[in-house]
């Protein structure tokens, strides 16, 4: 494209200024619309998938087969304790911790209730799971094998214990034997998530072991991942490293939290839903806008096309045009959208209703949106696609001037 | 004809036939409308639909619209925290036919036991018919029977548990609790019906007993847990709530759904505000074309306004005949865009599929099948807004279209 063309194109985008800031301004709403609602999606699915996955999962589980569906105790990985040992020394992490889960009554002196007991290894669990660095009142869980036994506030406040008060659990071991234990409480944690705090209860792995004849047996080994993209590549790793385990299986958060990766995509099909409204709605603008200009312009075509012009230089006339427009609406409307965007990543952002929804769904209460590169180019980047197809059609009729006719148009 | 007050008749003509000189720009933009409103609706109909879906899933596995508690059970759902049947007022204003529906129903964490599995779950003591009306797990009954009388000795488990359990109908089940003096309590039960919730979370937690049955083992007499109440219209339960709280002694507490789950009710209050924020969104992308439209309309007709003008038509009439080119245009847009929303929106009220994303919904608090909900509500604020909005910024064009000067504007090719 010549430098005449171009002048050309940009002279012709300003005859009408009014029009084509208006259209441009249609873009630029959208654009920092998009760029805003892009960025807070982002962030707070990050944010959605870290708190949950820190908080307990882990990014990656090895499990008993059929564990993840129907988890009976039977279902158990013959010496748990080795494979993550294993693990960790192989892969050269350490942030992996086995476990094992098991089901009793717990009484203390004034109240029972049936809850879910979990063996974890003291040294390692801190290092996969949020839940240790929340303990409010006393501390973690120490050595392996003391009788000791950290639970969620509100199921102290249920039990009616505090630090130091034991409490004895009843329930069957993995040979059907009568499984029976006193542990102290050392613990009590807060995480804020209702569900974790009602129904928790951990102590150590070894002492577990012992109290439901387990032997060396567990459910569960959790990894965590530096970064959830590395997920992928360690689940590989750690498939290579198990190949000759029988019976196991190497689950990835999506499998172990479907839920997760469900609500997001509900989300984002409704979103997205939304934002191709607005690019519709932004793209009639520019169909308007630029069918107007070739229509006015029908009697100038016909001598530009007279003087030698043939109608594919006017129509890329036209469609350089949009694309000038497109840029414009692009660059302010990312800019517009990038300083209110990062104004709320630095303030944070809330809206009513949102702590409600944000125990729910392992959020803050008070959002950040993520500026990434993608999320500031991904919605104006299809409004400026969407602007140039709307534009075909316009440039297109271009090919049906006839020169005379076009000359004599009034 | 005198041009200073022309008959609106005449004016709806001109504007009529105004709009259509260059009807490919006014199909363009009629094009634009149409879908700028069908959005708003269809959109709003289906997140309305699932926080419809939401609530009422909600309110059932309360459930309840109101419910009364002894003041520490909320806190600690223990069978310590037991409150007498209601008697004398309360009794009389909870049977006033006013009330739709009420039960008084025991609620306690217990172990139940197969031969092979244990699970902790929520125990429900209840009176079989009321609870039927209320929470309608009859229906939900996919195998054997719902409990018969209040003192029938079966057991009513989900079809989940029953898995999970390796346990089938007709087996015996072991449930564990303790009673008022931290006693294990426990008794065996036969199944006598499987049930299947539309949340499957449900399914493994909640299991029903006979009231009497519960409160003979619990060493109980006739204490129970809670009394639930349901309304004619979960959205307007004030006027029961403060006739049932003046008939209740203070020791209890009373509880309406939205204080009971906040989440529900943040829920239905945050939809009212995305609803009109969606609309406003959508408009203000509108309102662009709508001004860009309009402003080319009267530049084009520069000449031909000026000469009006010369003729002796009023500044004012100019901005009315301008507003009223695009009130019609908004009109016919809205028309079909409403249209647009009906036909879609009708045939996707059998309900959507959206298994797909099954355990997403469960997480939001929603079931798999989402039925969209048009309410005449939603579809008034859509036009007045378009209507309203819409005419707003076609002063700009109009007021400038009648600020020109005749004689500047005759002149101008």
């Amino acid at each position: 494209m010549s430098n005449v063309a171009l002048r050309l194109a940009w002279r012709n985008l300003w005859r009408y200024k009014r029009r084509t800031w208006l259209t441009v301004g249609a873009m630029v709403f959208s654009n920092s619309l998009l760029v805003f609602s892009i960025s807070l999606q982002f962030g707070s699915y990050d944010m959605m998938i870290n708190n949950t996955l820190q908080a307990f999962s882990g990014h990656i589980q090895v499990q008993h087969e059929g564990y993840l569906d129907d988890p009976k105790m039977r279902y158990a990985l013959d010496d748990v304790g080795a494979i993550a040992a294993q693990l960790r020394n192989e892969l050269e992490l350490q942030n992996i911790s086995a476990r094992v889960a098991g089901f009793a009554l717990a009484s203390s002196l004034d109240r029972s209730y049936g809850l879910q007991i979990l063996g974890v290894e003291p040294t390692f669990e801190p290092l996969v799971s949020t839940i240790p660095g929340l303990v409010k009142q006393g501390r973690y869980l120490q050595k392996d094998s003391d009788e000791e036994i950290v639970i969620g506030s509100v199921l102290a406040r249920n039990l009616k214990v505090g630090l130091g008060d034991e409490i004895t659990f009843l329930g069957s071991g993995f040979d059907d034997s009568f499984a029976a234990g006193v542990v102290r409480v050392v613990g009590i944690f807060e995480t804020g998530l209702p569900d974790l705090d009602r129904s928790m209860a951990q102590i150590s792995l070894s002492y577990f072991q012992d109290a439901f004849a387990m032997q060396k047996r567990g459910h569960s080994i959790a990894i965590r991942a530096n970064h959830i993209d590395e997920t992928y590549q360690l689940q590989q790793r750690i498939k290579t490293l198990l190949a000759n385990q029988q019976g196991l299986v190497v689950l990835d958060w999506e499998a172990l939290q479907p839920g997760l990766k469900q609500a997001i995509q509900a989300d984002m099909t409704s979103a997205w839903f939304m934002y191709i409204v607005l690019i519709v709605l932004v793209a009639f603008s520019v169909l308007n806008t630029q069918l107007m200009s070739v229509l006015e312009r029908t009697r100038e075509f016909g001598t530009m096309m007279a003087l030698g012009l043939n109608p594919g230089n006017l129509s890329r006339l036209v469609m350089t045009e949009t694309l000038m427009m497109s840029c414009l609406g692009l660059v302010l409307g990312v800019f517009i959208g990038f300083l209110i965007t990062w104004y709320l990543s630095i303030a944070g952002f809330s809206y009513p209703g949102m702590e409600e929804m944000a125990v729910k769904f392992n959020l803050p209460d008070r959002m950040y949106p993520s500026i990434t590169f993608l999320s500031l180019m991904l919605g104006p980047g299809i409004v400026a696609i969407g602007s140039l197809l709307a534009a075909i059609y316009p440039a297109l009729r271009l090919y049906m001037l006839l020169p005379i006719e076009a000359m004599r148009a009034a | 004809m005198n041009i200073t007050h022309m008959p609106f008749k005449a004016m709806l003509t001109l504007s009529w036939r105004n709009l259509w000189r260059n009807h490919r720009r006014t199909l363009i933009m009629l094009a634009a409308i149409s879908v700028g409103v069908w959005a708003m609706i269809f959109m709003t109909a289906l997140m309305r639909g699932m926080v419809d879906d939401m609530l009422h899933q909600g309110i059932r596995n309360l459930p309840g619209h109101i419910q009364i508690h002894h003041p520490d059970f909320r806190d600690d759902p223990s069978v310590v925290n037991s409150i007498a049947s209601p008697g004398g007022e309360l009794l009389r204003a909870l049977n006033d036919p006013g009330t739709r529906q009420w039960t008084g129903r025991v609620r306690v964490p217990a172990i139940i036991s197969s031969e092979r599995e244990s699970r902790g779950i929520n125990l429900l003591g209840v009176e079989p018919r009321a609870e039927s009306l209320i929470t309608g797990i009859g229906e939900q009954i996919i195998e054997g029977r719902f409990l018969d009388t209040v003192d029938d000795r079966g057991i009513v488990i989900g079809a989940k548990l029953a898995q999970r359990l390796e346990t089938r109908l007709g087996k015996r089940v072991v449930i564990m609790s303790q009673d008022p003096e931290n006693n294990i309590a426990d008794r065996g039960f036969r199944i006598v019906g499987i049930y299947k919730a539309k949340l499957p979370g449900l399914e493994e937690i909640n299991v029903y007993a006979a009231r009497g049955t519960l409160q003979k083992l619990l060493k109980l007499d006739d204490r129970i847990s809670e009394i639930v109440i349901i309304d004619e219209d979960f959205r307007d339960v004030e006027t029961l709530y403060q006739k049932i709280k003046a008939a209740m002694p203070d020791t209890l507490e009373i509880k309406a759904w939205y204080e009971l789950d906040t989440y529900l009710n943040s829920m239905l209050n945050m939809m009212d505000g995305f609803v009109l924020v969606w609309i406003i969104i959508i408009f203000l992308a509108l309102s662009f074309g709508l001004v860009n439209t309009l402003a080319m309309a009267v530049f084009e007709r520069t000449r031909e306004i000026g000469l009006i003008q010369a003729l002796g038509m009023r500044p004012g009439m100019i901005v009315y005949q301008i507003l009223l080119e695009s009130l019609l245009l908004l009109l016919i847009g809205l028309s079909l865009g409403n249209v647009l929303a009906l036909v879609t929106i009708i045939p996707l009220e059998s309900g959507m599929d959206v298994s797909a994303v099954a355990e997403g919904m469960a997480m939001m608090g929603a079931s798999s099948v989402l039925y969209p909900n048009l309410t005449l509500d939603d579809m008034i604020i859509a036009n007045v807004v378009v209507i309203l909005l819409g005419t707003l910024t076609a002063i700009f064009p109009a007021w400038r279209a009648a600020k020109l000067d005749p004689v500047q504007a005759i002149n101008t090719t």
